[in-house]
């Protein structure tokens, strides 16, 4: 069967087509944001410069694609359609008359959806996985910043430890498939996701210790909300089957949290170090305020700046980790669409088709792009203050 | 400064005591175990017969006690050959000894590789060599570069040079190794025809046709943390009292940079490319499997993938010391480059 193949210009003109809900997404918020950026504080102040403008556009592009993935993609990321195998840009299947936009893999499956939806997997898991780092990190480095002495020690002897191990190293001993039929996964899961509801359990419990009706609310809240995720993620038992993890994304996240909490407890320890030593910290401790309530709603709201910016370049990073991963073959289902693995896939045969290669490290360097521009302007943003 | 010195390798060596004892334990978990032996025995071997062979290459003692054996503070027993009842070599490749001995890490033994068929020493050491060849051409490259871009950057603070060169190096540091790396192929050994996409060859002979790609793609996530760090440094410098009198007193503004600026603006970098070996060495092992350079990454990874527990230990052992030992230096060169900082 013969296959036709569409111009190159008229590849791009589909292509940008495809992404249509994409770009009105992207005009409504970007067009409100700027109008009623005086308002939107630090938000606000990234449209101010280029660099942030630029930052928030791919970030947003990025996580509109990942919304939308099953609007943009002609195809399904996994069908794959014989006569379309190592098809170049632009090759229309004869059967539905769509094209392979970026053409077809060895397994003769859409580059183009394969792209769209690997921005799923990646726009769940690292922003997820940064998000957890981010707990632990805090609820560890507060203590260790504040109190020092023994706490200190030990926490960042661990720290360190955790530092001192190559990340390649780590996830080739926690990521393998053998490692699924022990406990050890489900065990740090087990840890890992419990700190978000301690966090959020002291925050309200500092708080709103006098206010017994506020208190019971909140509290209440976190508890249900935050046991029924945990029972969903650790143990697979959600009551009502919402909540759900694969095995070996719980393994690969757990492995990403593992590997990242040090670091933000590194960042968290020197921010509070140096503001406890501020006036306002010794007029709540004069006034007799709890331990817990000065680090929680003293100091953290007074290290946030620093923490936004790494919690920007850390979602970045954590993207890698996964393309890492994925590229290592490590975790990922084999036929999966994530970027590492499309990547893997497609720079064995880098000699005789270039095609596959090129769509998702593009994708994947563009994203981390976002996150880094924008964090650099939130940076130069923050620092006018 | 000596007993600082001395408690960190105290703590290092601690550090390194509990990462091993990590490694150890991760590596001999049960269903790695059953990998091991699957690999090592014929085809279709049944249940018991991997269970016999896990026994009898002595997998099956206690966990301590196989920990000190591979440290070398506990004597390496020989195992019972099972069809004359004799004491045998553990594995005949490596010259196992047929009495017990204290033969481990301390003792400078590291074991035997079951993937090779060659004791971990004689695979880990020329890897190691090669791998130090590759780092060495990526410093070359990847110092002078960044450095240079960061102080032009941070010499005019809000110029245009320094905004494309600060929006040069946040795409440099957005670019992992895989990704440069297949895009540098793509461009320089697809289309261009420029340079090999394989560095295979250059365990023969380093060229610069084949030894090229590796070097760059390593070298380009590094330049754009580098300059970043340099650039800030610089900055900060650049606003100093002593450079505005410098500039009073008449010297013109490249020999204010020249003379006055850089080297206090050089103390900040050198502890970021201390600290860029653990990053290069995660890097090394995705360049080394991707352009295929049998280096030590690339031994890595094959330890990993075929359960090879001493090889795999040795690795760990040599990449948890490199992470130490450059940590250890970047402070003590901090403190001595610059007097203002004291260590208690």
């Amino acid at each position: 069967m013969q296959v036709q193949y569409i111009s190159a210009f008229s590849v791009i003109l589909e292509v940008l087509s495809r992404f249509w809900p994409v770009w009105i997404a992207l005009i409504i918020v970007m067009g409100t944001s700027f109008a009623y950026k005086k308002r939107l504080a630090l938000y606000g102040q990234l449209f101010d410069s280029g660099v942030g403008i630029v930052g928030v556009g791919i970030c947003l592009f990025w996580l509109f694609t990942a919304i939308f993935a099953s609007t943009i993609s002609p195809f399904d990321p996994l069908a794959q359609i014989p006569v379309m195998k190592d098809m170049l840009p632009g090759a229309v299947e004869p059967q539905s008359g769509l094209v392979y936009l970026f053409g077809g893999d060895k397994l003769a499956r859409d580059v183009f959806s394969r792209m769209v939806y690997g921005s799923q997997i990646v726009l769940i898991i690292a922003p997820a996985a940064t998000g957890f780092a981010l707990m632990v990190g805090i609820t560890l480095g507060l203590p260790a910043g504040y109190y020092g002495g023994k706490i200190d020690t030990v926490l960042s002897f661990l720290a360190n430890l955790v530092l001192a191990f190559p990340v390649i190293l780590l996830f080739y001993l926690l990521v393998t498939p053998g490692i699924m039929d022990t406990p050890i996964p489900y065990a740090m899961a087990g840890v890992f996701f419990l700190f978000p509801i301690i966090f959020f359990s002291v925050l309200f419990w500092t708080r709103y210790k006098n206010r017994p009706d506020r208190l019971y609310i909140l509290l209440g809240i976190t508890l249900i909300v935050g046991g029924w995720i945990y029972l969903g993620l650790v143990f697979d038992k959600d009551p009502l089957h919402i909540v759900h993890i694969d095995p070996n994304q719980l393994n690969i996240f757990v492995a990403v949290v593992f590997a990242s909490s040090p670091g933000v407890f590194r960042i968290v320890r020197g921010l509070v170090m140096d503001i406890k030593t501020r006036d306002y910290v010794a007029a709540a401790q004069t006034r007799g305020e709890s331990p817990w309530y000065i680090m929680l709603w003293e100091i953290l709201p007074n290290a946030r700046g620093p923490l936004i910016v790494d919690a920007c370049l850390r979602i970045g990073y954590t993207t890698i980790l996964l393309g890492t991963l994925g590229y290592f073959g490590l975790g990922l289902a084999p036929e999966s669409p994530d970027w590492g693995t499309a990547i893997k896939d497609a720079s064995r045969l880098l000699r005789s088709f270039i095609h596959p290669a090129l769509p998702p490290t593009i994708a994947l360097m563009s994203f981390v792009l976002g996150l880094n521009l924008l964090a650099d302007s939130l940076r130069e943003q923050s620092m006018k203050d | 400064m000596l007993s600082f010195i001395i408690r960190r390798l105290g703590t290092m060596a601690l550090t390194m005591l509990c990462l091993t004892m990590v490694v150890f334990f991760l590596i001999n978990l049960e269903p790695n175990l059953k990998k091991l032996a699957i690999s090592q025995t014929e085809m279709h071997t049944s249940a018991e017969q991997l269970e016999s062979w896990l026994a009898n290459h002595g997998y099956r003692q206690n966990f301590f006690v196989r920990y000190g054996q591979w440290l070398g503070v506990m004597p390496k027993q020989p195992v019972t050959d099972p069809a004359t009842g004799k004491p045998a070599q553990r594995f005949s490749f490596c010259n196992d000894p047929v009495v017990p001995t204290f033969s481990g890490v301390l003792e400078g033994d590291f074991g035997c590789s079951t993937k090779f068929k060659t004791t971990v020493a004689s695979k880990l050491f020329p890897a190691l060599g090669a791998t130090g060849i590759l780092m060495f051409w990526v410093l070359v490259v990847m110092v002078p570069i960044s450095l240079l871009i960061g102080i032009l950057a941070g010499m005019r603070e809000g110029s245009r040079t320094d905004r494309v060169l600060s929006v040069a190096s946040i795409a440099s540091t957005a670019t992992p190794e895989y990704v440069s790396g297949v895009i540098f192929t793509v461009i320089f050994a697809s289309w261009l025809g420029w340079l090999n996409g394989s560095a295979a060859s250059a365990s023969q002979g380093i060229t610069f046709y084949n030894f090229t790609l590796p070097v760059m793609t390593l070298a380009i996530y590094g330049i754009g943390y580098i300059a970043r760090m340099t650039r800030a440094s610089m900055v900060e410098v650049m606003t100093q009292q002593y450079i505005r009198t410098a500039r009073l007193k008449g010297l013109s503004f490249g020999s204010v940079v020249v003379k006055h600026a850089l080297r206090n603006a050089l103390i900040a970098p050198f502890t970021v490319i201390m600290l860029q070996f653990p990053w290069l060495l995660t890097g090394v092992v995705i360049v080394e499997v991707m352009f295929r350079y049998q280096g030590f990454g690339y031994t890595l990874v094959e330890a990993a993938g075929n359960n090879d527990i001493d090889l795999l230990l040795g690795c760990s052992l040599v990449s948890v010391f490199i992470v130490l030992i450059t940590q250890l230096i970047s402070d003590v060169g901090y403190a001595f480059l610059n007097p203002r900082i004291r260590v208690q």
